[in-house]
């Protein structure tokens, strides 16, 4: 095969069985890789019922056709499982060095099923691969992971691991590989702690062929042309990162504040990518392949937060920092450190502390559960609890739990600021409607990185919508579901879409697997991705019900700025856009949609 | 003069595409390990710097060669290898201070930077242009006013 090595590695924790499978060229095709081919592999082999905890969840590693070439920004794989914060499909992208190893070392993807007695890790070395004792390796954090296998297998391993949170089923745990790159929502790293599975290294030498050489090289410079010449991922992504953002979402008055209940944030230029660059960063970085380097190796030189690390990323210097009210950039970095070292996603994590905040400022979550004031705006707080959640300690343990049961437990559900028990990234829905419906819509809960509209209501890309304006998203979301679902299969990185559209993409993809995609074939490949995910959420009991978002966005008016007195318009968005994706009233895919996607 | 490859390592963010475009060329597959150039990414320090060859006026590997095997290819002034003359004794790999000269387990031979030509593919895949195809002349300037804001820094600080 060409772009895809052809080969799966299919683990059984349970057992210690390994098998080497082929990879079907058909259902390549059909499903391209990555978030594709993993989610249809699920949908094939777990029933969708199961609990996410248990052994027969399956946790699925892999890497698109793209992986690990110099398409632009191709580094990715993705992590696929049942979710055990949403109960719905989980599949979390991440970047780094660690994708194209797993090519290099021949294979596309490896397959996790049961779970081990023991702490193991798995290493694969060229084709070969071993289960190894992971018992001394068991409540390290990701760094020392990381070092400690490679100190055991080869200094030039790539590894993707857990950390203490991953081993005690934080249910926003994530998947850190190259200690700073993270397969980050859903709490795929708790599916991983639960199969006992520390990590995973890989080291390769072998090359990845392409079908049509001199083609693909012509499209990837052609890209590569237009990535230079876009101010986004050529000028504001690599001077400041994404948390160029901050300051361009709060003039919007989209930036969520104290658990959304504003969308301007006094402090946010002190928190904001430009106010980084000038303090802590050392240099930018990009992923493999990368051209746009969003990448932020950091330090904070000195004080109470010092230390050393990456990031923080726009959605981090967000949930950390405006929706708890904290304006100090050192605590910010600090406690994003710590997510990282210790394995969790930040976005779940400052999200469920600003939703704990509120429950404690309003009276509902009484102090005699938590030794800390958890008042907004204290960074010292915050630093405390993001080192308590890594391990479940004292109030770390509630917290452990998300925002959606947290406030739950305390009486109010509705103060959790999540869809799908899973809480939303960095855009407020009533200042921005489109990403409002994404939000309410994507398969895997609250998430920007399924349909990231912000693109076109913000920032122009492809066309600009009005961003308070309802009208045409339902069609918007649908077409930057799909587009995004083959992005992810492909092995690309999102942001190439700032610069590159589905045409780009696909003079790439095209002549690197030898399979003729069109524009068409490529698009209809996401759209029945995004259909299959929808599919198996159904199957594990989520309904229209689920398609919804806090009703704080719904009934609660943006009290000042830009979006003063707006709400989500979601009612009228979500029908048109049943009908646009064609599915019935009920937001059940239809049979005469799954004929056309191919899923009947 | 000759043109080199000329490296700024300021610049460089560890993408590695040089690495995986310089194997595309030369093997027509992906595989950083088949790269003539690497990139050393001390990624805990922050210090990321494309070590390449530097076609030196006086080669080492060329001095070591027993077998006549390396040369200077007049119209590019690279130092290239021919592969019907090397026995594959591996000296070359020895005598190269930087590394340069390497054993490729994908294809079975010593390999080297041939500066493609005089097209030199990493170059144009490099995003920031860390890597650059240019006379060396001047290669120091940017390293000399960096020095000068230091001084200039620290003066600041002690007058
Ligand atoms: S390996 Fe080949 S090129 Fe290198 S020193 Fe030996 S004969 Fe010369
Ligand atoms: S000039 Fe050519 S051979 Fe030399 S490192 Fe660059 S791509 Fe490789
Ligand atoms: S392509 Fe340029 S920026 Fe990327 S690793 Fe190579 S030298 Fe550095």
């Amino acid at each position: 095969m060409y772009g895809w090595v052809g080969q799966l590695l299919r683990v059984n924790l349970s057992s210690g069985e390994c098998r080497v499978e082929k990879l079907d060229p058909a259902l390549a095709r059909d499903y391209v890789g990555a978030r594709g081919l993993a989610s249809k592999i699920l949908y094939d082999e777990v029933d969708p019922q199961v609990d996410p905890l248990a052994p027969e969840n399956k946790l699925i590693f892999m890497t698109g056709p793209l992986t690990g070439t110099m398409a632009i920004s191709a580094s990715r794989y993705n992590v696929v499982t049942r979710s055990p914060l949403t109960g719905a499909i989980a599949a979390s992208s991440s970047g780094g060095y660690f994708g194209g190893e797993l090519k290099y070392a021949g294979f596309d993807g490896i397959i996790f099923e049961g779970k081990a007695t023991e702490p193991v890790y798995l290493w694969i070395e060229d084709g070969a691969y071993e289960l190894r004792p992971a018992g001394e390796l068991w409540g390290k954090n990701t760094h020392e992971t990381e070092e400690a296998i490679k100190a055991a297998t080869c200094p030039n391993a790539r590894v993707a691991c857990i950390g203490p949170a991953g081993e005690k089923l934080v249910r926003f745990a994530c998947v850190i590989n190259d200690k700073h790159r993270a397969a980050g929502r859903s709490g795929v790293g708790a599916v991983m702690g639960s199969k006992n599975l520390k990590a995973v290294a890989v080291r390769g030498h072998g090359g990845i062929k392409v079908a049509d050489g001199p083609a693909f090289r012509e499209a990837v410079l052609a890209a590569l042309a237009k990535i230079k010449a876009n101010d986004v991922t050529h000028g504001g992504l690599p001077a400041y990162g994404t948390g160029v953002l901050v300051n361009v979402i709060n003039a919007h008055g989209g930036l969520p504040t104290r658990n959304f209940q504003t969308g301007i944030f006094a402090g946010a230029s002190k928190i904001s990518g430009e106010a980084l660059a000038e303090n802590y960063l050392v240099r930018k970085k990009g992923c493999l392949a990368c051209p746009i380097a969003c990448g932020r190796a950091t330090l904070v030189p000195r004080g109470p937060y010092a230390g050393h690390g990456e990031g923080p990323e726009y959605e981090a210097l967000w949930s950390l920092g405006a929706d708890c009210g904290v304006d100090d950039l050192a605590a910010v970095t600090k406690a994003n450190y710590l997510a990282n070292e210790l394995g969790y996603d930040p976005i779940s994590f400052g999200a469920t502390l600003a939703c704990a905040m509120e429950l404690y400022e309003k009276g509902y979550l009484p102090a005699k559960d938590t030794e800390l004031p958890l008042e907004f705006g204290n960074a010292a707080v915050l630093v405390e609890t993001a080192r308590k959640v890594g391990y479940r300690e004292g109030i770390g343990d509630l917290l452990a739990e998300g925002s959606y049961r947290l406030a739950e437990r305390y009486g109010h559900p509705e103060l959790s600021m999540s869809s799908k028990k899973q809480e939303y990234p960095a855009y407020d829905p009533r200042a921005f409607q489109g990403i409002g419906l994404n939000y309410a819509t994507a398969n895997r809960g609250g998430c920007h990185v399924r349909g990231y509209t912000i693109a076109s209501e913000v920032l122009g890309i492809p066309v600009q919508t009005d961003p308070h304006s309802p009208e045409g998203k339902a069609a918007l979301d649908k077409a930057f579901q799909d587009l995004t679902a083959l992005v992810d299969a492909s092995g690309m990185c999102l942001f190439t879409t700032f610069a590159l559209g589905a045409p780009d993409i696909v003079s790439m993809l095209a002549p690197a697997t030898g399979v003729p995609y069109t524009e068409e074939t490529a698009l209809l490949a996401g759209e029945r991705i995004y259909n299959l995910e929808r599919l198996f959420n159904f199957s594990a009991g989520l309904t229209k019900e689920d398609d919804t978002l806090a009703p704080r966005l719904l009934a609660e008016p943006m009290p000042e700025g830009p979006a003063r007195g707006k709400t989500s318009a979601l009612a009228q968005m979500l029908a048109e856009y049943y009908q646009v994706r064609g599915w019935d009233e009920e937001g059940r895919v239809t049979a005469a949609t799954m004929e056309r996607l191919g899923l009947a | 003069m000759a043109k080199l490859l000329v490296v700024d390592q300021d610049k460089c963010t560890a993408c590695r595409r040089c690495e995986l475009s310089c194997s595309f060329k030369h093997t027509g597959e992906f595989n950083p390990a088949a790269a003539r150039l690497s990139v050393a990414a001390f990624l805990d320090d922050d210090y990321y710097l494309p070590v390449v060859c530097q076609h030196c006026d006086e080669p080492a590997c060329q001095a070591v060669c027993p077998a006549g095997a390396i040369s200077r290819d007049e119209k590019t002034n690279a130092v290239v290898i021919n592969e019907d003359r090397c026995i594959g004794c591996r000296m070359c790999i020895m005598a190269c201070p930087f590394g340069a000269v390497d054993y490729s387990v994908a294809e079975q031979k010593v390999v080297k930077c041939d500066l493609c030509q005089g097209e030199p593919e990493c170059v144009l895949n490099c995003p920031w242009g860390a890597l650059e195809y240019k006379e060396p002349a001047g290669q120091a300037l940017g390293k000399r006013l960096q020095m000068a804001r230091r001084v200039q820094a620290a003066l600041r600080e002690v007058v």
